[in-house]
Formats: C-alpha cells, sequence, structure tokens
C-alpha cells in the first residue's frame, strides 16, 4: 500500500496533473484519526421557518453582539442574502423561487465542520484544529493572523475582526465545542430552534435519519445529502427540497481541497527526498564543473558575443 | 560621504581570504599576485532630486505602517471576509519572492556551474535577494493581524507539515538566514583590518577586528554549503509559493488554477531571476552615470528566451489539459490580464531576446528583462489578487490609497537602502577595473 502511494506520488511530481490527481486519491484514504462516533449536525432545510432563533442563540452563547431575542423574529433581514461575519456565526437567508410555487426555502448558514478540513491543513501554526468528535476549533492564542484559512475554505465562512488593531480572531462556528465536547450538550442553535429543524447526534446516526427521509418522502426531499461526501465530507449535513447548490452552496468536488496540497507537499518534502537529492545533484555539480571561461559551449559563444559586440563599439 | 577611493575586493565570494585592506590599494593587490578587485563602491553623490523624491514616498509609507500598527488592519486596508488577501500579499510578497529569484540564479550560475564572467553580477544580485527577502518578511509582518506572534511557526509545537504556507514561512526564514550569511564577507571585506569607532567606542575595535576575523574565517570554509543550501531553499519555496493557492480550486479562476501551479511558478523563478538581474544591473549603472554591463549581460540574456519557452510550454500543456483554453472566448479583466501576462510577459521578450542582434542593444535588453520582470509580476499579482474570484462577493477587491502607498513606500526604502549599501559596500563591479583584465 505504502509503496504504491509512493510510487504514484513520484509519477504524479514528473507526469503532471493526471498523474497528481491519481495520486491524491489515494493518499486521501486513511488520513483521518476521526471517531466513528463523532457528533454531527443535520439541517432539514425544508422545516425550517426562518425564525432567526438560533442566530440569537449563537450570538448569546459566544458573547456577540445581539438585541433581544423578539427583535430576531423579523422577515425584513430575510430579504437580502447575508453572510457570517465577525460578529455572527450562523445567519439564515431566505430562497423564493415563485416558479416552483413552493413556500420560501430558509437555510442556515454557518461552518460545515468538514471531515477533512481545508481550513485546517492550510493554518501555518495548527491555531485550527479538527477535533475527532467532529467540531472544527480554533485556538485565537496560537493564531498569527495569516487569513490563509478564509482563502482555504471552499464554503468561503470563515470571518475575520479586521476593525480590531491588536488581537483580531478569526471567527466561525465552533459547533459549541465546549458544550458539545465538554458536556455532550447539544449546541446552542440546535436547543433552541422550535421546529426540529436542526438534530445534533452522531454523524452516523444523522446520515442514517436523512436517507430515512428520503426514502419515506421523496417527493419531498432531493436525494442527496449535502456534506455526505462533498469536499471529503462534513460534520454539518444539509437535507433540501433541492440540490444544495440552489440555496447557498457553491458547487464543490467530492474531495477536499486539501488532497492536492497536502499530496504535492508530502511528495515533494517527504523525508526531505526532493531537497536532498537538488543537494546532492547541486554539490556534485559544483565540484565536477571547472571555470567555464575558457571552456567549451556557452563560454565559447560568449567569447563570440563579446568579440562582436567589441566590434560594433569600435564601429560605433 | 564617498570619495573617489577604491576597496580592494576579493574575486568571488568563495575566497574571502582574498580580502585586502582598503588603504593597500590595487598596487599591492598586484604585487601580491590576486586577481583585479572585482568590486568597488559608488562614487557619485548620494542625493539627488530622484534621492529626495524616493525618500518621501518612504517616508509616507511609514506612516501607514504607523497608522496600521495603531488602528489596525480595518482601517487602512479594503480586505474583507471574501477578500482576505490583497496586494500587500499579492505584491509585497508573492512578486517580491519572485523578483528575488536572482539571488540564487546567479549563484547557480556563477558558483555552482563556475561560469566566472558572471561573478560580477552575483553580489548585486545577492544584494537585491537580501533586501528583497528582507522586506518580504516585513511585508507578512504588516499583513499578519497578529503579527507579533510570527514567532510561533518556528516552534517545533505548533509545525503544522501539512500547510504549504508553513514551507514557504520555514523556507523564507532559512533561505534570509542564508543570504545574511552569504553577505556578511562582503561586510567583513569593508571593514576588516581598519575598524575605527569614534570615542569611547574605539575600546571595542580590538574585539570587532576578531569578531570579524572569525566569521570571515569560518564563513569562507562553509561558503560552499551556503551556496547550495541558498538554491535549495529557493526551489523549495518558490515552489511552493505556487502550492499556496492550489488549495482554493473553487476561488482561484480557472485560467490559472492548476495542479502544477507549483512548477510553473518554479520555472517562472528561474526566467525572472535573471531578467532582474539585467533589468536591474542596467538601473544602476544608469543612476551611476556607468556605461551598461553589456558584456556580461548580454551573454547571460540568451538563456532567459529558453527558460521562458519551458514556463510557457508548461502553461500551454497545462491549459489542452484541462481544456481551460475555453474561458479565453470570453472578454473580461481576466482574460485581458492573461492576456498581458502572456503577451507582453513572455512572447515578446522571447522575440527580442532570441535575436543576436537586439541582444546586444542595450535599450532593446532592457526593454525586454524589464517585460519579463512585468510579466511574471501580473502573473503573481493574477494568481493572488486579479484571479481570485470568491462565489460570495460583494463587489471586486480594489486596494485603498494606504494600502498602495504602504507597497509603494515599502519599494521606495528598499531602493533607497540599496543605494545606500552600494555606496557602503563594494558590490558592483570595480568602474576602472577590468574585470577579466
Amino acid at each position: 500500500m505504502v509503496t504504491r502511494r509512493e510510487f504514484l506520488k513520484f509519477t504524479g511530481a514528473a507526469a503532471g496533473t493526471a498523474a497528481l490527481t491519481s495520486a491524491a486519491a489515494v493518499a486521501s484514504t486513511g488520513h483521518s484519526n476521526l471517531d466513528p462516533a463523532r457528533f454531527g449536525v443535520l439541517t432539514d432545510v425544508t422545516t425550517c421557518i426562518g425564525c432567526r432563533s438560533c442566530e440569537w442563540a449563537c450570538a448569546e452563547e459566544h458573547k456577540l453582539p445581539h438585541g433581544a431575542l423578539d427583535t430576531y423574529n423579523d422577515g425584513e433581514v430575510l430579504q437580502t442574502k447575508r453572510r457570517p461575519n465577525a460578529e455572527a456565526y450562523t445567519v439564515v437567508n431566505r430562497y423564493l423561487e415563485p416558479a416552483r410555487g413552493d413556500e420560501p426555502l430558509d437555510v442556515k448558514v454557518q461552518c460545515m465542520h468538514c471531515e477533512h478540513p481545508a481550513c485546517v491543513s492550510a493554518c501555518i501554526v495548527g491555531a485550527l484544529q479538527k477535533s475527532p468528535m467532529g467540531p472544527v476549533t480554533y485556538d485565537a492564542w496560537k493564531c498569527i493572523g495569516c487569513r490563509y484559512c478564509m482563502v482555504a475554505c471552499p464554503y468561503q465562512i470563515p470571518a475575520y475582526e479586521y476593525e480590531n488593531a491588536l488581537t483580531p480572531r478569526v471567527m466561525k462556528c465552533t459547533m459549541c465545542s465546549e458544550r458539545t465536547l465538554e458536556q455532550g450538550r447539544p449546541p446552542a442553535c440546535v436547543e433552541i430552534c422550535p421546529v426540529e429543524a436542526l438534530l445534533f447526534g452522531s454523524r452516523e446516526e444523522l446520515l442514517k435519519i436523512a436517507h430515512e427521509r428520503i426514502d419515506q418522502n421523496p417527493g419531498r426531499y432531493h436525494p442527496e445529502v449535502h456534506g455526505e461526501h462533498a469536499v471529503g465530507g462534513t460534520s454539518w449535513l444539509l437535507l433540501g427540497d433541492r440540490p444544495a447548490t440552489e440555496f447557498g452552496i457553491p458547487k464543490l468536488a467530492n474531495e477536499s481541497p486539501a488532497v492536492l496540497t497536502e499530496t504535492i507537499q508530502h511528495g515533494i518534502f517527504r523525508g526531505f527526498s526532493g531537497p536532498l537529492m537538488l543537494f546532492t545533484l547541486l554539490t556534485v555539480l559544483m565540484k565536477s564543473s571547472t571555470d567555464k571561461r575558457h571552456g567549451k559551449g556557452w563560454s565559447e559563444q560568449d567569447e563570440e558575443d563579446n568579440r562582436n559586440q567589441d566590434g560594433e563599439d569600435h564601429h560605433a | 560621504m564617498p570619495s573617489r577611493q577604491h576597496v580592494d575586493g576579493s574575486a568571488a565570494l568563495t575566497m574571502p581570504k582574498g580580502a585586502m585592506p582598503a588603504g593597500a590599494g590595487r598596487k599591492a593587490a598586484a604585487h601580491h599576485e590576486r586577481p583585479a578587485p572585482l568590486f568597488g563602491r559608488a562614487a557619485v553623490p548620494f542625493f539627488t532630486p530622484g534621492v529626495i523624491g524616493i525618500t518621501a514616498l518612504a517616508a509616507a509609507g511609514l506612516a501607514v505602517l504607523a497608522a496600521r500598527l495603531v488602528f489596525g488592519l480595518g482601517a487602512v486596508t479594503n480586505l474583507n471576509d471574501q477578500y482576505p488577501w490583497g496586494i500587500w500579499i499579492g505584491v509585497d510578497v508573492a512578486t517580491g519572492v519572485a523578483l528575488a529569484a536572482g539571488g540564487f540564479t546567479t549563484a547557480f550560475i556563477a558558483h555552482v556551474l563556475h561560469h566566472e564572467r558572471y561573478h560580477v553580477l552575483v553580489r548585486p544580485a545577492l544584494l537585491t535577494a537580501t533586501l528583497g527577502y528582507t522586506f518580504v518578511a516585513l511585508g507578512v509582518c504588516v499583513d499578519l493581524g497578529r503579527y507579533y506572534n510570527i514567532w510561533h511557526v518556528l516552534m517545533p509545537s505548533m509545525w503544522q507539515g501539512n500547510s504549504a504556507l508553513f514551507e514557504v514561512g520555514m523556507c523564507v526564514c532559512c533561505y534570509l538566514t542564508v543570504l545574511y550569511c552569504e553577505f556578511m564577507p562582503i561586510v567583513c571585506e569593508r571593514f576588516r583590518g581598519h575598524v575605527n569607532l569614534p570615542g569611547l567606542l574605539r575600546v571595542f575595535n580590538g574585539a570587532l577586528e576578531v569578531l570579524l576575523r572569525v566569521i570571515d574565517n569560518t564563513l569562507g570554509r562553509v561558503m560552499n554549503f551556503f551556496i547550495i543550501m541558498g538554491v535549495v531553499l529557493s526551489c523549495a519555496h518558490q515552489s511552493s509559493l505556487g502550492t499556496l493557492m492550489a488549495i482554493a480550486p473553487s476561488k482561484l479562476h480557472p485560467l490559472w488554477h492548476t495542479a502544477i501551479l507549483p512548477l510553473q511558478f518554479l520555472l517562472s523563478a528561474f526566467a525572472v531571476g535573471l531578467s532582474m538581474v539585467v533589468f536591474e544591473s542596467m538601473l544602476a549603472s544608469r543612476a551611476l552615470k556607468r556605461a551598461p554591463e553589456m558584456p556580461v549581460l548580454s551573454p547571460l540574456a540568451r538563456i532567459i528566451p529558453f527558460l521562458l519557452t519551458v514556463y510557457f510550454g508548461s502553461k500551454v500543456v497545462d491549459m489542452a489539459n484541462r481544456g481551460s483554453w475555453v474561458y479565453l472566448q470570453e472578454f473580461s479583466l481576466r482574460t485581458v490580464s492573461w492576456g498581458v501576462e502572456n503577451i507582453v510577459g513572455i512572447f515578446i521578450p522571447m522575440a527580442i531576446l532570441l535575436s543576436h542582434r537586439l541582444r546586444r542593444r542595450p535599450a532593446w535588453l532592457f526593454s525586454a528583462a524589464a517585460m519579463v520582470v512585468f510579466g511574471v509580476a501580473l502573473n503573481r499579482i493574477n494568481v493572488f489578487v486579479i484571479g481570485y474570484t470568491p462565489p460570495f462577493s460583494e463587489g471586486p477587491y480594489i486596494p485603498a490609497w494606504t494600502e498602495v502607498l504602504l507597497t509603494a513606500g515599502f519599494i521606495a526604502l528598499l531602493v533607497l537602502i540599496y543605494r545606500l549599501f552600494i555606496f557602503l559596500f563594494p558590490i558592483l563591479p570595480d568602474e576602472e577595473g577590468a574585470p577579466h583584465a
């Protein structure tokens, strides 16, 4: 297995894109140390009523700026599409499609807690970590503020405290890791949801529930659970009446974006083999080549160049 | 400050023992049967109207830096959650690293392949690389939200080998160290044998003299190691800089996003490294009212079209492979930028430099080198800024005037320090000496 992986990586480096991608596919297996019983959240988008209680509960839990709960039940806000930002880890957006004649579709947006997160792979100091139990957590103390995680995130979720001059943080949903990991309680948004549009539990169980709902009610649901396979799987799963790309999820591959970069990195730098080979080659070159001033090849051309040049100068 | 006094120089970095006291002069060198000095100090007035303008620009840039430190990134940049990286990363860092590639490319040709005639180019290129990377590091720190945590990158407990940025960071750190080590012999050559501190500080003269001798002698023995390490580290991080954006396939425009981005970054670094050497050598000659080093630069420039061909070849094969050429059918800022990058930055200079005749005309050579520099700089800006198309965007990122001013100010400061160094240290080919006498 390892030999094949190595081999594929080697050809990947040599032959380019095609080989690299196949190497990546191999490298992605056996990547994780995820717990089989890890947590997840299932959003049943069709159930959500757009009350935005989850937004309030989240702000309350994470001490983000917020008003009273009753001010959140305001349909006006849903007129515009919003994104999570430095002051809100989660927002609800409304999708109205008159052509379908359906009820409006309300969709909660937050970090998807990828199984193989690009942000964690990108983080230069390991400030972002994937907990074996599911949540992608952030340690502001380690963070240097390079914002590469924001570049890497395929869902474009992490936000930044640009206005904070001294201690800016990357801001994103934590899946309430303090509650979920330490107390086994559901995240604040799940706890407050009045219609059980959000379910907290083991990811495996949630996937089962999602597929049961699809099987029992095929007219109501799109047959695909977003997050089961997208970007290598996510801990947060979305069940909707249409493809996720129609309610604000970007079109994404079934492989984590981190697979490509990790394959390149480890392909070149595994055991420092690439740099060591180059070092040896250069040492040999340095020892074996001598002063080329009066040698052959290039240098003869050089001299010729010079003679021509001198000639020209004399004419000038 | 500067006089027309000559300072003896060692013939090559690898022979720092050849350093001579400044007062000894050329006769002494000849007497000891050493090669004629290659390098001397600049000998024109330091301040000119242009230099005063550049100083003002540098000061303005530093004022923006102060504002950034006091009021934060939000106050002086147009960065937001959609566009986390702007020109400070795209220009100051990514382009800065590419344009400092002259250091390792000349070191490779002159010291690894031993093409002795190019030795005269090594020191100016080394100075550019040293200053260039210093400003890259500075540029990174300015852009970091928590710049004071930069040391975390060096802590083994926080190493993160999956991150291409970690690889870039470590390599740049190591390479900066290597560059300073490669530069030290020049400092030793300048001061060894005549350290003369004023006033009370003169009690340190003896100790400093010993220190310089120890540094000089130690580095002399291990310089070959540093030179090779410099090339290895450069190849590693020039390519990893391309890996950086490979992690964002849904954000970087398909005209640029490819799995071989690191290879393309490395190949373009080779081409731009040599072009930069030609470009700045000719700029320096003009600024110091000297004749351009055509006998060395034209033959060096002959290599550039081949490097450009390999670079462009990797682009064509990759585009055909991915079918991404279809995106060229639309007319947008991105396709225009791609076109300019490849036509002005690759095709035209390639045609000029392939011509035996044009290569030896200073104006043509300079234009071609400048176009390659421009083309690779635009490539980096395309990959990091213009080609960055996040799925949720409230309009394009346009840098704030303060961002532009800080970038311009840093470049001005770099030029200023470069000028200062060629007056202080024996960097440029000795004006009156014949390099290959």
